[in-house]
């Protein structure tokens, strides 16, 4: 109601004397920085034609493994250097924040989508319904990923949609399985008694009272997975059944680079670092918003 | 009790028969393995006589009731491309495999728990903000470039650790600590956020004012109730191993499971990759099995609800 | 007049949290004696569980310390014990009871092993006189068939029966000071009449000295002996019960009584205090009910009213009372 309670929240997190306006500065940066890099990661991929200094699919076979421009040997014209063909490492970097933005965004969206239907419908209706359903989950939670996404990558062809559908196919399960759970608990909360005495139906009651309840984890583990796409998409491109080349995605030119680690280590360093910072700010956006929205869910 | 295992097995099996079912028609998908087999100059006989062969001039109706008949007897068939039964190739190749994930599941689970409990206890303190710092960082970074860095690094730069190869106990170090650098963060992470809720609980509180001694209050009172959430996951790394090492062998050239599943993938190998699929999902069937056995063992209120 | 058994002299609690300090207790005094139930009253947020984890050196860490003050236990300052020494006292001489029944049990183990624990620690029985001793804690809380439910999970155990188990435990090695911190708020109200029943009958056996926290006038009037209504991290007045009811001196203190619904009464209108309490991060220099208080005078919001005893066992500190 008044003070306590209010105490025993701030205190539970806080070091003993931390007084400090430097905490409460580190603890707004943790969430500035990764907005700003999600930000950056959003107007790359839609500027990057503009913000790319070069093609990154031309090759230039004089100009083939070149230094970045801060070490010996590099020019200003390749700033991160080139790759083993002679493509600006920037601007495929670029472009590759493209493909991986895309392609979670695209993932997310279906597997969120397919996702919360299926555990609301679950949780709700119950019964054989939800029986079925979690069967399904169970397949889906139990079928090899990988092996999956090697067996469409040569059934479909590598390509983007491929990696879209291998992702989606099974992602989709675990928000089943979590919503299923809120849903469960909702199910039996007043307001929906409330709205069943007054005779609402069951398509009114999942849509209008379970759906906005479950926005909050939903949203939340929406959050997370950006980073988890992403370094699915970059492991399938590592392994040859992601983004087919000359598409530049982040996975496949770490895998490009590894042959020529001990020539060219920034052809798989500069990729490997953005893919790590992207996934690092998503991360923290998510667990910023789940402390802001629904700590119950720490252990997600 | 009996009941609720024997619900959960008749469970597990609709879901292995429905993995089943998914993993015939994908492979069919991928396909035709003679096109892979035959030479330019093969004649439309021999390749007809290649498919009798391998069985696959029948209708899918058939080659599918074969399929369940034979895998349900234990018979997985024989490998399209190297004439060998399945069993045989995955017998060399399962125990690579189990080489490189049991102990790194060992290892990893040793020091989630042990690092993300020391974090909860010690909250704050150094070994805390290193937990965390790890964990986020482990979680950001794909795995198979922090290994591929590492073999820049240590085998190609210092050479302290071979890059591939599995003779000595040094060919380990690297795969085995790629592999755990995928299970450690999660789980830590997972451990030490579950040690702080039981922590923060009111039992553990009462457990203070009974007067007993730190120790007795996070090893008798709060570790048990913190395992509860991590074991479901501790269960399904487990039997993700198989699945989890295809990436981890790829790089180390390691000749187990997953080069075996990628390879057959590419070759439709048909027999091979069903046998494959097979064995991972009965792995994760099972330890979900196991996981809620064990549930019920350490969470009383599940064993007598059961009941 | 019988022992003191507990002296808290000038307690002061602190939170250091970011925002800064947060003084929860504010130099508070009081006294309990042997058999004696002494009450303290407020709102949420007044510093009254955190005066009683204080007791217990219990306070949430990293950021909950006590500041200054004593407190005295069977003539012993608690605040000088080393952790070790502090620990024995624990659940031997001074025990607590918390406000929710349904988390405060371990769920997985026993009702009579967390029994037991507290009886072996502190009373050193040969192991075949443990059981009969968490049977007789059982009994002393008026537990039905204590035998079948040593062996019982919490979650077997309906609320009022779980608040029970944790009041045997509490007192199963017969502690001088019993801390009650709103053990009643969480169970129903005629389980809770039971309850209060209960601490009446085990007092009456043991002579226990039990401070009870509670935010309801209600339950004060009828379990106890003395009141201390604390607001805003100080204690405001103290008196015996009856005296409080009939002649409340302090502001906040009548209306608080006012607040408190009777069938006795045909004024229907329930009083209810308009505002809320400070910060307690950004005191007022003054009285810190001033802003709230309808009778305030220019001086309460300059400077803090003294302590004033007006009888042996009543004092205030108000302006208004001289």
């Amino acid at each position: 109601m008044t003070v306590a309670p209010n105490i025993e929240a701030k205190t539970t997190n806080k070091r003993k004397g931390g007084v400090s306006r430097w905490s409460r500065i580190m603890k707004n940066l943790t969430f500035i920085i990764p907005l700003s890099i999600f930000i950056i990661l959003i107007l790359t991929s839609i500027f990057a034609p503009f913000i790319a200094p070069h093609d990154p699919e031309a090759t230039s076979l004089t100009e083939r493994r070149l230094p970045p421009a801060f070490i010996e040997g590099g020019s200003t014209k390749y700033l991160l250097g080139t790759d083993s063909l002679g493509r600006d490492v920037l601007s495929r970097v670029i472009y590759g924040a493209r493909v991986s933005l895309s392609v979670s965004l695209m993932v997310i969206a279906i597997t969120a989508g397919i996702g919360t239907l299926m555990g609301i419908a679950s949780g709700y209706l119950g019964g054989r319904i939800d029986g079925f359903l979690m069967r399904v989950v169970d397949i889906a939670m139990s079928f090899p990923g990988l092996v999956l996404a090697m067996l469409l990558a040569v059934a479909l062809g590598p390509g983007f949609f491929t990696v879209v559908i291998a992702l989606s196919a099974l992602g989709w399960a675990g928000y089943a399985r979590l919503i299923r759970g809120e849903t469960l608990r909702i199910r039996n909360s007043d307001f929906v008694a409330q709205a069943r005495i007054s005779g609402a139906s069951s398509w009114r009651i999942m849509l209008r009272h379970i759906f906005p309840n479950v926005l909050n984890p939903l949203i939340i583990i929406m959050t997370l997975a950006v980073g988890m796409m992403i370094l699915a998409e970059s492991g399938m491109s590592y392994l040859g059944i992601g983004i087919p080349p000359p598409t530049p995605s982040w996975g496949s030119m770490v895998s490009d680079g590894r042959n020529d680690l001990d020539v060219a280590w920034w052809i798989s360093t500069f990729p490997g670092i953005c893919i790590g910072l992207v996934v690092l700010s998503g991360n923290f956006l998510g667990d910023w918003l789940r402390d802001k929205m629904d700590p119950r869910l720490r252990q997600l | 009790m009996t009941r609720f295992i024997i619900i959960r097995i008749l469970q597990s099996i609709i879901a292995l028969i429905g993995i089943m079912v998914m993993v015939f028609f994908l492979v069919r998908l991928s396909g035709d393995p003679t096109e892979l087999i035959k030479s330019p100059n093969s004649t439309k006989e021999q390749i007809e006589a290649v498919k009798i062969q391998l069985g696959l001039d029948k209708s899918y109706a058939e080659q599918f009731l074969i399929f369940i008949k034979d895998y349900s007897r234990g018979e997985f068939g024989k490998s399209f491309m190297q004439m060998r039964p399945v069993i045989e190739m995955i017998g060399e190749a399962l125990p690579n495999t189990l080489k490189l994930g049991i102990p790194s599941f060992i290892i990893g689970m040793v020091l989630a728990f042990t690092l993300g409990i020391l974090g909860a206890v010690r909250r704050d303190s150094i070994i805390d903000n290193t937990v965390k710092f790890l964990a986020i960082l482990g979680q950001a970074l794909p795995g198979f470039w922090v290994a591929i860095i590492a073999v820049l690094v240590l085998s190609v730069h210092w050479q302290i650790f071979p890059a591939a190869g599995m003779d000595t106990p040094l060919h380990y170090v690297l795969p085995v600590g790629t592999m755990v650098f995928f299970m450690l963060p999660g789980m830590m992470r997972l451990v030490r956020s579950s040690m702080l809720d039981v922590l923060d609980s009111e039992y553990v509180k009462l457990a203070r004012i009974k007067g007993l001694p730190e120790r007795v209050v996070i090893w008798k009172h709060a570790l048990r109730n913190a395992l509860i959430a991590p074991l479901t996951t501790a269960g399904m790394i487990f039997a993700g191993i198989v699945g989890g090492a295809i990436i981890t062998e790829n790089i180390f050239n390691w000749p187990g499971m997953g080069r075996l599943a990628l390879s057959s993938t590419f070759s439709r190998d048909f027999p091979v990759v069903q046998t494959i699929t097979i064995l991972i999902a009965i792995m994760v069937l099972g330890a979900n099995l196991l996981v809620d056995i064990a549930y019920a063992y350490v969470d009383p209120q599940i064993r007598y609800e059961k009941s | 007049m019988s022992n003191v058994v507990l002296q808290v002299e000038d307690l002061h609690t602190s939170f250091f949290t970011r925002m800064g300090e947060v003084k929860a207790v504010d130099g508070v005094s009081f006294l309990i004696r042997e058999g004696e139930t002494f009450g303290i009253v407020g709102e949420s947020g007044c510093g009254k569980s955190v005066t009683g984890l204080s007791i217990m050196r219990l306070l949430p860490e990293p950021g909950g310390q006590i500041v200054g003050g004593k407190i005295i236990l069977e003539g012993k300052n608690l605040l000088e014990l080393s952790k070790k020494a502090m620990r024995a006292y624990r659940g031997k001489i001074v025990s607590m009871i918390l406000q929710d029944p349904m988390s405060s049990l371990n769920p997985v183990y026993q009702v009579g092993d967390q029994i037991a624990e507290s009886v072996r620690l502190h009373q050193g029985l040969p192991e075949n006189m443990v059981e009969p001793e968490v049977i007789s804690a059982l009994r002393l809380l008026r537990i039905p068939a204590p035998e079948v439910r040593i062996k019982e999970y919490p979650f077997q155990l309906s609320g009022g029966m779980r608040q029970r188990v944790v009041g045997s435990i509490a007192m199963s090695c017969k502690p001088r000071l019993l801390i009650a911190d709103e053990p009643t708020t969480a169970l129903d109200s005629t389980i809770q009449a039971q309850y209060i029943a209960l601490f009446e009958d085990i007092q009456a056996k043991t002579n226990v000295a039990i401070m009870f926290i509670t935010h309801d006038f209600g339950v004060i009037s009828r379990i106890c002996d003395r009141v201390g209504v604390m607001y805003a991290g100080k204690i405001v007045e103290t008196a015996p019960t009856r005296e409080i009811f009939k002649a409340p001196k302090h502001p906040y203190t009548v209306a608080l009584i006012h607040s408190v619904p009777r069938l006795d009464q045909k004024d229907e209108r329930l009083f209810s205090i308009e505002g809320q309490p400070p910060s307690l991060m950004n005191l007022p220099p003054g009285c810190r009910f001033c802003p709230r208080c309808t009778v305030a005078l220019d001086v309460c919001k300059e400077q803090q009213p003294p302590e004033v005893k007006i009888s042996d066992n009543h004092s205030v500190s108000c302006w208004r009372v001289k």
